[in-house]
C-alpha cells in the first residue's frame, strides 16, 4: 500500500513542487551556487540544450504557467484568436519571475513563438534572445551547413556569456550528459508502455517537467531512481484502454487533464510531451566533431511534430502509428490546444493516415489553464469504452 | 428656457441628460434599449425632460420658506407616484392588448375564459401597484417591461395552476403584447400623470395647508417652457439615432469628456458597459488621447453578468451584493460567455459555493478589463470607473485591489451617476454646440473616491 | 454595391491580365502548360516563366474568392471536411475550393498542379497548407526553406543557404517538372524587366508623400502590388502596366487629385494614415467606404510589402540572379522580426506625415497578427501618436463585424479632429 510518505509519492511531489514554483525557486538557487554560469530559458518544441551545458550553464525549458497565473500583461498582447502559452510567458517575464534567466532561445515553432522573439527583445533589451531557425530542408549540404553556422554562432555566444574561451566549451560531455538523460527517458517511457499500472502517465509526466528545470546529471538521477522504486512498487493493471496521446507538444496540457484521461479510464502509453526532452529518439554520436553530432540530431531524426516538415505523403503519421503499435496502444487521442495551427491543420493528414491505419481516434481541444475537466473526461471515458468494446469484439 | 440633450444609446439601456446653458444638470432619464432606437431615444428623453421639471418644481418649493424643510420628503413622495401613474397608464395599454389577444383564444380543459383571467390578474396587479412603488418598498428594475412581467408571471402561473390554464400561452399573450406597449410614446400626457400624482400625494397630508403654495410654485413650473436646443447622440447604436451626423459623437470621446465633467483630474476612464468595454486616456481637457475597446470577443463585459444572472435566476442588481459574501474567490479562467454556464453548473455541482463563484466571475472580468487598460497605456491618475458595471460593488472591489496591485496607489472615482457618463458628455458636446469650449465642471459630492 | 463602380484604366487593364492568366490556366492541359503551385511571399516567378510554368497562388484565389462572396461556403466545406474552425481561412478557402471541383474565382476550372513550389517564406502555415496540397494532388513538390530576419538583416550564411537551395534543389525540381533545362540568359531577361516595373511601382507608392495623396496605399495599393507580387512579374505586360499606373498617378499629382474610390475621386483628405495588416476581402468595399467616408486616406501600409521591399531600395538584379532572388525571398514583410517591422512602420509614419495609424489584425495570419498589440505600443511611443485597433479576417465572412469595426474607425477618427482642434485653439 503506497502512502502520501512512500518514496514514490515523495519523489512525484517533490517534482510537482519544482513545477507548480512559478517563480523558479531551483535555477535562482542554481544560479546562485553557480556565479557567472549563464543561465537560459527555451521555448518548445526543440532547442539543442547542449549548447548551454557546453559552457557550464543551466539550460530552462519554459512552457507556460499553466492555470495559476492570473494574466493581465499577457493578455495585453495577444488577441483572442492566439493560443494561451505566449500569454503567460509574457505575463511570467513582464512579472519578474523569469529573472533569473540570462537569455532565451526562440526555435522556429511557429509564427506565434517565432514573433515572441521579437517581442523578448522589444520587452527585455539587456538580455539575450536568440532565434533559433531550426532548417526545414534536411540535407546536410544544405539545411545541415546551415544550421551547423547557427549552432557554431550560438556556441560562440553562449562561451562570451559563460566568459569562457570557446576552445574549453565541452560540448561532448554535455552530449554525454544529455544521451544519458535522454536513455533514461526511453527506459521510463518503455516501462510505462509495458506496465502503464506501475508508471501511470501522471507521474511520467510531471518527471519529465521537472527536467525541465533540472540539470541533466540530476534529472537523470531521479529518473532512474522513479524506475527502481516503480518496477519495484505493488500494482495491478486495471481493465483500462490503452491509447497514444498527441498534440500536446508545446502547449502544456493542465496536469489535471492528464490525470482526468487516466480517471476516465485511458493508460496514455506513448504522448508527444515535451520533444525538448527526448529528440533525437537514438545516442547522439559522441566520437566525431560535437557540432556535426547535434546537427545530424536535428536532420535525421525521423520523428515528426507538426512543426517540422514532412517531406513525402506517405511519410505522414508513420512514427506516429509505429509508436501507436510499439506500445501496444489500442487508440489515439488528439489533444491539441486551441488556436494551435500547425496542431489543427496537421490534425486531418494525421486522422487520415490513422484511419488508413485502422487505428481509432478521437480529439478535442485544450488550453494551458483549461478548468473544466468534465466534458473531457466523458469524451474521453466513451472513447475508452468503445475500445475496450470494440477491441474485444 | 433652453436646454442641451445627451443621449446614450447603449446595447442594454438608454440614457439622456438634459443640460442647462450654464453646465448644470438639469434632468436624466433612463429605459431600456428596445428593438425600436427611435422610441427608446424618446422615451430616455422625456425621462430625462420629467426629472428635469422635478427638479425644477423641487427648485421652486425650495423658494417658499414654509415648504423647504418638507421639499425633499414631498418631492420623492410625488416622484414615486408619478411613477406609480405612469405604471398605471402603462398597465392599462397592455391589459387593453392582452385582452384583444385572449378573446381570440380558447384553452381546453380550463377552468376559466382566457380573457377572465387576464381581467384577473391585470385586476390584481392594478391593487398592488400602490404597494409596489410605496416609500421603502425595493424596485427590482427601473423599467415597466421588467416590473410589469415578473408580477404578470407569478400571478399568471398562480391562477395557472389553480385554474388549468395554459401557462405558456398566457405568457405568449404577455410577450406579445409587451413590444408594442413599450413602443408606444406619450399616450398620456405629462401634466395628466403629475396631476394625479399630486392628488395622490396631497392625500398623504405631509403638507397639509399649504396647498396653495404648492399650486403656484407647480404652475411656476409648469410655465418654464424648456426648449431642447441642440441634443447630440451617442452610444453603441448613435447611428441609429434621428440625428444629423454633425450631431453624433463616438462613446469613446463621450465617456472622456464626461467623466472629466465630473472627476476634474480624471486622465484614465474605464467604461463597462453591456457590449463593450473601453479603456480611454484623457488629458487635462477632457480630451481623449488613446483608446482600446475589447476585441472582437465580448468575453468580460456587462453582457456576461447578465448571462450569469440569468443562468442563477438572480436580478442583475443582486449579483454584486451576493458575490461580496464571499469567503474565498474561486479561480475562474475562462470568461467565455458560451461556456458561462456550463462552466458555472459544473462548479455548482461540484460543491463550490454560488458566493465565491460569483466572486471569481468578478474578479476574472476585471482581469480583462486590466489588459485592455494595459493596451491603452495603463492607469494614470485619477481614474474613473464609469459604466452600468460600476454600480457593481464586487465589481469595484475587483477592480481597486487589481489597479493596486499593478499600479499602486490611485485614487478611483466612481459616481453614482456613472450609467449617465456617455450621455453627459454628448449633452457637454451638444451645448459646445452653441457655447464652443464652454468648459463643464460639475459638482461631485455624491461620488465616491478612494486614494 | 452598385454596378457603376469608378475604376481606374490601370485597374482595368489589370483586370485583363488576371482573366487572360486564368484562361490559360483553364487552357494549360491542352497548350502543355505546367502549371506550378506556389504562395505570394518569397515567389520565384522569374524562374518559373523561364522555365514556361503558369504559377497559381493558392491564397490569391482564396482573396479572389473572399471578394466574390464565394469564400464562406468554401470555408464551411473545409470544416465539414475535418478542418478546425481555429485556423487560417485562407487554407480553408483553398481546400474548400478544391473539394468544390477546383472551380477558380472566374469561374474556369484550375489545373491541377505539376509542381508544388513551396517557398517557405514568413509563414509557418504554409508549410501545413502545402502537406495538404500535396496529400490532395500528390504530385512532385519542392520546399525552399527561406531563414527568419532574426538578427534584422539578412546574413551571408542565410543567403548562401538559399542560393546553395535554389541551384541544388528547386531549379532541379523545375528541370524534372518541366523536361527543359535551365537557362540563365532567360531568367536574366524576367530579372530586367522586374526591376524595370519594381522602379514603377516604388514610385506609385512613394507619390503618397505629396498632400493631398493621389493614391491610397492601402486600398488602392492592394491593386498596384498586384501583377508584380503574382503571375507577372518579369513580364512584359507588367512592365507596361506599371507605366500606365506611374502615368495615371503622375497626372493626379498634377492636378492635385485623390485616389479613385470604388464612387469616384475622393475629395476631402482629412486623415493620412499608416495602416499594418492585411485587409479584409469579404467586405473589401465597405471597408474602404468606412475610411474615405470620413476622409482617411492611407498613405502607406505593410501589407503592400508582403511581395517585396521594393521602397527600401529592394531591385532584382540580373547581374546576381540567383543572389537577388535569395534576398528578395529574404526580404519580404512577414519575414522581418518584429523590431523591424515596428521601426518600418514608424519611418513610414515619420516618411509620409502621417496623422494616425491602424493596425487590422486578421485572425487568421498569426504571421501578421502575433505581436501586433505590442508593435502598437512602440510605434505610439516612438511617434507620440495613438494607434487605432481592429479586429476583422481575411476570408471569412463570419468573422466582419460592421458595426464593430465602423464603431472603432469613427470612434478613433473622431479623437483625431478633437486633438487636432485643441492643438489649433490653444
Amino acid at each position: 500500500m503506497e502512502t502520501l510518505l512512500s518514496p514514490i509519492a515523495a519523489l512525484i511531489g517533490r517534482c510537482e513542487e519544482l513545477i507548480a514554483d512559478l517563480d523558479l525557486g531551483s535555477v535562482r538557487a542554481w544560479r546562485a551556487a553557480h556565479p557567472g554560469k549563464p543561465v537560459i530559458g527555451y521555448l518548445p518544441i526543440y532547442a539543442p540544450r547542449e549548447l548551454v551545458h557546453a559552457v557550464g550553464g543551466l539550460s530552462v525549458g519554459i512552457v507556460g504557467a499553466g492555470e495559476e497565473l492570473e494574466i493581465v500583461r499577457g493578455d495585453a498582447c495577444f488577441q483572442s484568436y492566439i493560443c494561451h502559452l505566449p500569454r503567460s510567458v509574457v505575463e511570467l517575464g513582464l512579472s519578474g519571475k523569469l529573472d533569473a534567466l540570462d537569455g532565451m532561445i526562440f526555435p522556429s515553432t511557429c509564427d506565434v513563438i517565432r514573433n515572441l522573439s521579437g517581442i523578448w527583445s522589444l520587452s527585455f533589451p539587456t538580455k539575450w534572445v536568440r532565434y533559433l531557425d531550426l532548417p526545414q530542408n534536411f540535407d546536410h549540404s544544405l539545411g545541415g551547413a546551415f544550421y551547423r553556422q547557427l549552432l557554431d554562432g550560438m556556441l560562440h555566444e553562449l562561451c562570451d556569456l559563460a566568459k569562457l574561451p570557446y576552445e574549453r566549451a565541452d560540448l561532448r560531455g554535455a552530449i554525454r550528459a544529455f544521451n544519458a538523460n535522454r536513455r533514461a527517458l526511453r527506459e521510463l517511457y518503455a516501462l510505462r508502455a509495458k506496465e502503464p499500472w506501475r508508471a501511470p502517465t501522471s507521474e511520467v509526466y510531471v518527471l519529465l517537467r521537472a527536467g525541465l528545470l533540472l540539470p541533466a546529471d540530476e534529472h537523470t538521477k531521479l529518473v532512474e531512481r522513479y524506475l527502481e522504486l516503480a518496477r519495484a512498487r505493488d500494482a495491478r493493471p486495471l481493465d483500462n484502454a490503452r491509447v497514444a496521446l498527441r498534440g500536446a507538444f508545446c502547449e502544456q496540457p493542465p496536469i489535471e487533464l492528464v490525470k482526468t484521461l487516466e480517471r476516465a479510464g485511458c493508460y496514455v502509453v506513448d504522448d508527444d510531451f515535451l520533444p525538448m526532452l527526448r529528440w533525437p529518439d537514438t545516442d547522439v554520436d559522441e566520437s566525431g566533431d560535437p557540432l556535426d553530432a547535434l546537427v545530424a540530431a536535428w536532420l535525421d531524426t525521423p520523428l515528426e511534430a507538426p512543426s517540422r516538415y514532412t517531406r513525402r505523403n506517405e511519410d505522414k503519421g508513420v512514427t506516429l502509428i509505429d509508436a501507436a503499435r510499439a506500445a501496444k496502444a489500442e487508440g489515439v487521442i488528439f489533444a491539441a490546444p486551441s488556436f494551435c495551427d500547425p496542431a489543427l491543420l496537421d490534425r486531418p493528414m494525421l486522422l487520415g493516415a490513422l484511419d488508413r491505419a485502422g487505428i481509432s481516434h478521437t480529439s478535442f481541444k485544450y488550453a494551458e489553464n483549461t478548468g473544466q475537466m468534465q466534458p473531457i473526461r466523458e469524451q474521453a471515458g466513451t472513447f475508452a469504452d468503445s475500445i475496450k468494446l470494440w477491441g474485444e469484439a | 428656457m433652453k436646454c442641451y440633450t445627451g443621449i446614450d444609446l447603449g446595447s442594454t439601456t438608454t440614457k439622456a441628460v438634459v443640460l442647462d446653458v450654464d453646465g448644470h444638470v438639469l434632468g436624466r432619464g433612463i429605459t431600456n434599449s428596445r428593438s425600436n432606437y427611435d422610441v427608446a431615444c424618446d422615451v430616455a428623453r422625456s425621462e430625462a425632460l420629467t426629472d428635469a421639471r422635478f427638479n425644477l418644481f423641487g427648485h421652486e418649493l425650495g423658494e417658499s420658506p414654509r415648504l423647504a424643510e418638507r421639499r425633499d420628503d414631498f418631492l420623492a413622495l410625488l416622484r414615486r407616484n408619478f411613477r406609480l401613474e405612469q405604471y398605471l397608464v402603462q398597465l392599462g395599454q397592455l391589459e387593453e392588448r392582452c385582452v384583444m389577444l385572449a378573446e381570440r383564444m380558447t384553452m381546453e380543459g380550463a377552468h376559466m375564459r382566457p380573457v377572465d383571467a387576464l381581467t384577473k390578474i391585470f385586476g390584481d396587479m392594478r391593487t398592488e401597484a400602490a404597494n409596489l412603488f410605496a416609500p421603502g418598498a425595493k424596485l427590482r428594475s427601473d423599467f415597466f417591461r421588467d416590473l410589469a412581467g415578473s408580477r404578470y408571471a407569478a400571478l399568471a402561473k398562480y391562477l395557472a395552476r389553480q385554474k388549468n390554464l395554459d401557462f405558456e400561452a398566457l405568457i405568449g399573450i404577455y410577450d406579445k403584447s409587451i413590444i408594442p406597449v413599450e413602443n408606444t410614446v406619450g399616450a398620456s400626457s405629462f401634466q395628466t400623470m403629475l396631476d394625479a400624482a399630486v392628488r395622490r400625494t396631497l392625500s398623504d397630508g405631509l403638507v397639509q395647508g399649504l396647498e396653495a403654495e404648492l399650486e403656484h410654485a407647480l404652475e411656476r413650473t409648469l410655465a418654464t417652457n424648456l426648449i431642447e436646443a441642440v441634443s447630440v447622440g451617442t452610444g453603441y447604436g448613435r447611428a441609429r439615432l434621428p440625428f444629423p451626423k454633425e450631431h453624433i459623437r463616438s462613446e469613446i470621446l463621450c465617456h472622456g469628456l464626461g467623466a472629466h465633467a465630473t472627476f476634474p483630474d480624471t486622465r484614465t476612464v474605464l467604461d463597462i458597459g453591456g457590449q463593450d468595454t473601453k479603456a480611454i486616456q484623457v488629458d487635462e481637457h477632457g480630451v481623449v488621447t488613446s483608446f482600446q475597446m475589447n476585441d472582437r470577443c465580448a468575453a468580460g463585459c456587462g453582457r456576461y453578468l447578465g448571462y450569469i444572472a440569468e443562468e442563477m435566476n438572480l436580478g442583475l442588481h443582486e449579483l454584486g451584493p451576493m458575490a461580496m459574501q464571499a469567503k474565498r474567490t474561486v479561480r475562474i479562467n475562462s470568461t467565455c460567455t458560451v461556456f458561462a454556464g456550463a462552466e458555472l453548473r459544473d462548479r455548482l455541482s461540484s460543491g463550490q459555493r454560488r458566493e465565491d463563484i460569483l466572486d471569481g466571475l468578478h474578479r476574472a472580468i476585471m482581469l480583462r478589463a486590466m489588459s485592455l487598460l494595459a493596451r491603452s497605456g495603463g492607469v494614470a491618475n485619477e481614474f474613473t470607473f464609469t459604466g452600468g458595471v460600476a454600480k457593481n460593488p464586487a465589481a469595484v472591489r475587483a477592480l481597486r485591489g487589481l489597479v493596486q496591485e499593478a499600479y499602486g496607489d490611485r485614487t478611483i472615482n466612481i459616481s453614482p451617476e456613472s450609467i449617465y457618463m456617455g450621455a453627459l458628455g454628448a449633452a457637454i458636446f451638444a451645448l459646445r454646440e452653441h457655447v464652443p469650449g464652454k468648459e463643464v465642471l460639475l459638482a461631485t459630492s455624491g461620488g465616491t473616491q478612494w486614494s | 454595391m452598385t454596378n457603376s463602380v469608378v475604376k481606374e484604366p490601370s485597374m482595368l487593364l489589370q483586370k485583363d491580365m488576371i482573366s487572360g492568366h486564368y484562361s490559360k490556366l483553364a487552357r494549360a492541359e491542352e497548350t502543355g502548360h505546367k502549371v506550378a503551385y506556389t504562395f505570394v511571399p518569397g515567389n520565384l516567378t522569374e524562374l518559373m516563366l523561364a522555365f514556361d510554368v503558369l504559377p497559381v497562388h493558392p491564397e490569391i484565389n482564396a482573396l479572389q474568392n473572399g471578394m466574390r462572396k464565394l469564400s464562406g461556403e468554401y470555408i464551411a466545406e473545409a470544416e465539414r471536411a475535418g478542418h478546425s474552425e481555429d485556423v487560417c481561412t485562407y487554407v480553408k478557402c483553398d481546400i474548400g475550393m478544391s473539394l468544390k471541383g477546383n472551380i477558380g474565382p472566374t469561374g474556369e476550372k484550375m489545373p491541377p498542379p505539376n509542381l508544388l513550389l513551396l517557398s517557405y517564406t514568413g509563414c509557418f502555415t504554409f508549410m501545413k497548407w502545402f502537406e495538404l496540397l500535396r496529400e490532395r494532388y500528390g504530385c512532385a513538390t519542392t520546399m525552399l526553406h527561406v531563414p527568419y530576419q532574426a538578427e534584422g538583416h539578412i546574413t551571408k550564411e542565410a543567403r548562401d543557404y538559399v542560393v546553395k537551395q535554389l541551384r541544388d534543389v528547386t531549379i532541379p525540381a523545375l528541370e524534372r517538372a518541366t523536361g527543359k533545362r535551365y537557362d540563365e540568359d532567360r531568367l536574366k531577361e524576367y530579372l530586367a524587366r522586374s526591376a524595370k516595373a519594381e522602379d514603377d511601382l516604388v514610385w506609385v507608392l512613394e507619390s503618397a508623400k505629396h498632400t493631398p495623396s493621389p493614391i491610397d496605399a492601402y486600398f488602392g495599393g492592394v491593386y498596384y502590388i498586384g501583377p508584380l507580387f503574382t503571375a507577372f512579374r518579369g513580364t512584359a505586360s507588367a512592365v507596361e502596366y506599371y507605366r500606365a499606373l506611374r502615368d495615371e498617378v503622375r497626372s493626379r499629382i498634377e492636378n492635385r487629385e485623390g485616389p479613385l474610390t470604388p464612387e469616384g475621386q475622393m475629395r476631402d483628405q482629412r486623415f493620412r494614415l499608416v495602416v499594418e495588416g492585411p485587409p479584409n476581402w469579404t467586405h473589401f468595399r465597405e471597408f474602404w467606404k468606412m475610411f474615405y467616408d470620413e476622409g482617411a486616406v492611407v498613405v502607406a501600409s505593410s501589407y503592400t510589402k508582403v511581395g517585396g521591399l521594393y521602397d527600401r531600395g529592394f531591385r532584382h538584379d540580373p547581374d546576381r540572379p540567383l543572389e537577388s532572388l535569395a534576398e528578395y525571398c529574404l526580404g519580404c514583410y512577414t519575414n522581418l522580426n518584429l523590431p523591424s517591422r515596428v521601426q518600418l512602420l514608424v519611418d513610414y509614419v515619420n516618411e509620409y506625415q502621417a496623422d494616425g495609424f491602424l493596425v487590422n489584425s486578421v485572425k487568421s495570419c498569426d504571421s501578421f497578427s502575433s505581436g501586433q498589440l505590442v508593435m502598437l505600443r512602440e510605434i505610439e511611443k516612438r511617434t507620440g501618436l495613438a494607434g487605432a485597433f481592429i479586429e476583422t479576417d481575411l476570408v471569412d465572412p463570419r468573422y466582419f463585424s460592421a458595426a464593430n469595426v465602423k464603431n472603432r474607425l469613427e470612434s478613433y477618427f473622431q479623437m483625431l479632429s478633437q486633438k487636432r482642434a485643441t492643438a489649433t485653439a490653444s
